[in-house]
């Protein structure tokens, strides 16, 4: 089990040995590229996976069969899918803003890189290990919302500048609680290192000390994702696809690729927080239980959608502004009230 | 091999702040800002002041979103390629940026005692000790601002809202 546990890093310390001298700036960059191309298959591998694994729940919580033809039980529809995509015809609308209209899908899909890239997915094992873990991861997800209005706005079509607006309207209300919801465990832990907070709750996770944050994370984090009930972004019965309606081929397949890999950059980052990342039993090697962890978040998240109507902007505003934020503000208080109670009950005690 | 990876991002922060000024469309220049605030994030990267260059993305880079909204509603034209044409005034502009210039400098010049640490940065935890610093030596600078923003954020939806006066 253990060298299981530790199969990752024996294949990287192989790899550094290949070097002459492990530590040359020669293995660190062929580390850091190997790291890369590691991110980008997981973003693409979860792409595949979640659109089938998406459709598939949403068959059966409208009771269908979902996707059923290709392959043994549909799984290889996807597959079947990004081909079609590949070879579609990459259309640029006549009054586009060209050089904004090409490179928005592209900021869109480099978001999930640059946030998986510093999650750790098992002991030792973030691809970068940084002290500002939870800032960074925060910080670069907030740039999403730029890129959808890049892309609607670029468009030129009435529909993807709607979409594209309410992006942002929608970033203006989530984003406070939802960066407000993390501050309770790094009060705790004092610390913004993800891997230290994982680290933090080898005893127990955060979601049993933070129930309220873990909650207000969740609700903001499927606002952040632009999921349904909070999918007005691209909520089609409304602006057609919001800022995607005039992307084809591959600009729409990376459009899709970058939400489905931030979805799992969120889903990652509460299992990290939250759910005590790679911590669990030893039957499991470290990095099996992440992905279980990260696994159950994104079907809850997808169970969510399938599950509640869409709400309206003005009562998404609401929520945030109204209920999420001085809840989240609250949680800031009962920690700070907490961590100094329980110094206090450990000085009497000690 | 830092000051080739300076060079790039101060090359960028310096060309996309050029474009901001001379580009005709005005949302063009909202997104070179943003171009510009990832170059200068960069450079604070490189001062080791990581978290003021997280703050710097989240805050301004992630804001410029909002201003490109307002830019597109408050731009009177028809056509949006041609919403910040160039006028006259720029010797103006120029007498105002050289004053600025010129004032930054000489306080950096004359006062021997602008950083706060004395020698050079040997903290390895930089977030941990600007905290610190936050919260014990300028305690009461940083609680003014936040006082301020709080009177001027509260002092915006007044202004927007209205207020019911009681007869």
């Amino acid at each position: 089990m253990d060298a299981l546990n530790q199969l990752p890093l024996s294949i990287a310390a192989a790899i550094r040995s290949l070097f002459g001298d492990s530590h040359s700036i020669w293995a660190d960059l062929t580390m850091d590229v190997i790291n890369i191309i590691l991110v980008i298959v997981l973003i693409v591998l979860a792409a595949l996976i979640l659109i089938l694994l998406e459709r598939k729940i949403a068959g059966w919580t409208s009771q269908r069969p979902g996707p059923n033809r290709l392959g043994p039980h549909g799984w290889f529809q996807t597959i079947a899918d990004a081909l079609k995509l590949l070879g579609k015809e990459d259309v640029t609308p006549a009054g586009a803003d060209k050089f904004i209209f090409k490179i928005a899908p592209m900021i869109l899909f480099a978001l999930p890189m640059m946030t998986l890239a510093v999650i750790p997915y098992g002991k030792g094992m973030s691809p970068i290990d940084l002290d500002l873990g939870i800032v960074y991861f925060l910080a670069v997800s907030a740039v999403s919302t730029l890129s959808l209005l890049m892309a609607g706005w670029s468009s030129n079509n009435k529909y993807s500048m709607l979409g594209g607006m309410r992006a942002v309207a929608q970033m203006i209300s989530y984003e406070i609680p939802l960066i407000f919801s993390l501050l309770g465990v790094v009060m705790i832990t004092q610390t913004f290192s993800l891997s230290k907070i994982v680290e933090a709750q080898s005893t127990v996770p955060f979601v049993v000390l933070q129930p309220l944050a873990f909650v207000i994370y969740l609700i903001a984090g499927i606002a952040e994702v632009n999921r349904a009930p909070f999918d007005l972004v691209e909520a089609d019965q409304e602006v057609v696809a919001g800022p995607f309606t005039e992307y084809t081929g591959l600009r729409w397949g990376l459009f899709f690729l970058g939400e489905y890999g931030n979805m799992t950059a969120v889903a990652a980052l509460t299992a990290t927080v939250f759910l005590g990342g790679w911590q669990g039993p030893a039957i499991l090697p470290g990095y099996a239980w992440f992905f279980l962890k990260v696994g159950i978040i994104i079907f809850f998240q997808m169970w969510v959608r399938w599950t509640f109507p869409r709400i309206r902007i003005d009562h998404l505003m609401g929520l945030a502004w109204k209920v999420l934020l001085p809840l989240s503000i609250l949680n800031i208080l009962l920690t700070g009230l907490g961590i100094y109670i329980y110094d206090l009950v450990l000085r009497i005690g000690g | 091999m830092s000051t080739i990876v300076f060079f790039i991002f101060a090359i960028l922060a310096v060309a996309a702040a050029w474009g901001v000024v001379t580009s005709q469309n005005i949302v063009h220049s909202a997104l070179f800002l943003a171009l510009t605030f990832v170059g200068v994030a960069a450079l604070y990267v490189m001062l080791n002041a990581e978290f003021i260059a997280a703050v710097q993305i989240l805050v301004y880079t992630g804001a410029v979103s909002i201003m490109v909204v307002f830019a597109v509603m408050l731009t009177l034209r028809g056509d949006v390629g041609e919403s910040s044409p160039e006028n006259k005034k720029w010797g103006w502009g120029l007498f105002v940026a050289g004053l600025v210039f010129v004032m930054i400098t000489a306080v950096i010049l004359t006062n021997a005692d602008w950083r706060i640490l004395p020698g050079p940065w040997t903290i390895q935890n930089s977030t941990a000790a600007l905290s610190n610093l936050l919260l014990t030596n300028y305690m009461i600078p940083f609680e003014a601002a936040a006082i301020l923003l709080t009177v001027a954020l509260v002092g915006a939806v007044i202004l927007a809202k209205g207020v019911r006066e009681n007869k």
